[in-house]
């Protein structure tokens, strides 16, 4: 095996291009290194990308915000302009593990992992976030919800790694939320989760609404018909029940120690409901 | 398997080494550095007990390679304490008995020295979040929050002193 340490982006995927063997891109190593140590992996080359400059920083845009995919989650939950204009996908983030753990995880990493249970995942997706993908062929942008096909799965190819991920400048009345269903308070896993983004018109009423639900399916998933059920509405007790039977149908959960297919999907919709709750709120809504 | 050679620094000195790419930073520590504070509990960032900073961030050793260490600031519990003078964390654990087998100590020690490095006044409640990352089969949690709360106070007081001397 050996370890590598770019510090430029382009080193970095012609190093694995050229790679025989496995290759794998080291972010915090909280997902990787676990799975190294039990042996469930066994690379030939390890990347670290934490000396790549591109990776290192949060930078506010003109677009909105770009989050390096070195960046820690205790480095989102210290920048206040990003907790300002996205408060789900920092919370979301800030859920992963202890202080030790948030001191190295990354959202890449997090999504890249493609765990079904991500945190961070439904949350970025619910607040419209770009993967920036670099590869030996260029770079490209696709959605977030593009990359994890399923669980351990993602749609990157050989050599291509994430260099950032982008979030869109916040829209005028507009607030996400995460939520998700663990039976302790800190350091567990995500028996269910929802992520919630709602825009707002001048009278209260939601013109535009994501809702994405987390450990429900092998894959992150995005629930129009859940949001179909809120648009035009100001969240009224029929709208949440319709928008939580639509996020009920939309699951198709594991039955495992940790939860029955019975309780995941009738939480999902519970969870959806109150991150719909609070994203309203959020929104400048009453 | 070739070895990767390491500069680093380790509690204020500089330190070298050369490690497999894929050994950890606590098994470097323990094995080749003997520096044998931290300890290992489970090797899958769940206890708590390998917990040193890196760059004066709070992480668990055991989820670092060695090889990450380049460069960098590493502190462990053995940087704990001024000389002979034991830090106000350590003197609180023994005067409140927050340990038993001690296996967790040293990282129980090295997760509250980074709490009270960013947030020096913690309420119970914080520090109990702080903590969530280590975990402690035998003393029970409440002497421990009860020394990291005492040792709060002493610190605090401590630099109200070295101030009111520089006077
Ligand atoms: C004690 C503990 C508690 C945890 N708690 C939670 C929790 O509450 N919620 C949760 O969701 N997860 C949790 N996790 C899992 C893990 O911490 C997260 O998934 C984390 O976000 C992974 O990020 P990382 O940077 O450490 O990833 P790494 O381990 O560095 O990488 C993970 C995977 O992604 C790939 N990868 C990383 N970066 C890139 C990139 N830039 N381009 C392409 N591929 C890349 C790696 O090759 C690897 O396959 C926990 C883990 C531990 C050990
Ligand atoms: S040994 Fe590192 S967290 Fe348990
Ligand atoms: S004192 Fe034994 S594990 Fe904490």
């Amino acid at each position: 095996m050996r370890y590598e340490a770019p510090t430029t982006t382009k080193e970095a995927v012609s190093l694995i291009a050229k790679a025989k063997g496995k290759s794998f891109v080291l972010a915090g190593g909280t997902d990787l290194l676990v799975k190294l140590k039990s042996g469930a992996v066994e690379p030939d080359l390890i990347v670290d990308i934490k000396r790549i400059e591109a990776t290192q920083s949060i930078k506010k845009t003109a677009n909105g915000f770009r989050i390096g995919a070195a960046v820690p989650g205790v480095a989102m939950g210290k920048s206040s302009a990003l907790k300002k204009s996205w408060p789900g996908v920092v919370e979301a983030a800030n859920l992963i593990g202890s202080d030790q753990i948030q001191g190295r995880c990354t959202i890449v990493g997090n999504l890249c992992n493609a765990s079904p249970a991500a945190d961070s995942v439904p949350a970025l997706v619910a607040a419209g976030a770009k993967a920036v993908v670099v590869g030996p062929k260029g770079r490209r942008t696709v959605a977030v919800e593009k990359i994890p096909t399923g669980p351990g799965k993602t749609s990157l190819a050989k050599g291509e790694i994430i260099e950032a991920i982008t979030l869109p400048k916040r829209p005028a009345k507009t607030g996400d939320a995460y939520l998700r269903f663990i039976p302790r308070s800190e350091m567990d896993i995500a028996v269910v989760s929802a992520g919630v983004c709602l825009t707002l018109n001048g009278k209260g009423k939601v013109t535009k609404a994501r809702v994405v639900l987390g450990a429900v399916a092998p894959t992150v998933v995005v629930v129009p018909e859940a949001a179909a059920a809120i648009i035009g509405t100001s969240l009224d007790d029929e709208a949440l029940a319709a928008m939580a039977h639509a996020c009920e149908k939309a699951c198709k959960p594991i039955d495992d120690m940790r939860g029955t297919i019975e309780f995941r999907t009738d939480v999902a919709g519970v969870l959806a409901r109150r991150a719909a709750g609070i994203a309203y709120q959020r929104a400048g809504g009453k | 398997m070739s070895g990767v050679h390491v500069s680093t620094t380790v509690n204020g000195d500089d330190a070298e080494f050369v490690c497999h790419p894929g050994e950890s930073l606590l098994d470097v520590l323990r094995d080749r550095l003997g520096l044998t504070g931290a300890k290992e509990g489970c090797g899958t960032g769940d206890c708590g007990a390998c917990s040193v900073t890196l760059d004066g961030q709070l992480v668990c050793s055991c989820l670092v390679l060695g090889a990450e260490a380049e460069g960098r600031k590493i502190t462990t519990v053995e940087g704990l304490a001024d000389g002979d003078k034991l830090h106000p964390l350590q003197q609180q654990f023994i005067d409140k008995a927050a340990l038993q087998c001690g296996i967790c100590t040293p990282g129980f020690l090295v997760a509250a020295k980074a709490l009270l490095d960013e947030n020096p006044s913690p309420t119970e409640e914080e520090i109990r979040f702080a903590l969530a990352g280590n975990l402690c089969r035998c003393t029970g949690y409440d002497k421990i929050v009860r020394a990291v709360d005492a040792a709060a106070k002493d610190v605090k007081k401590q630099k109200a002193r070295v101030k009111a001397k520089r006077k």
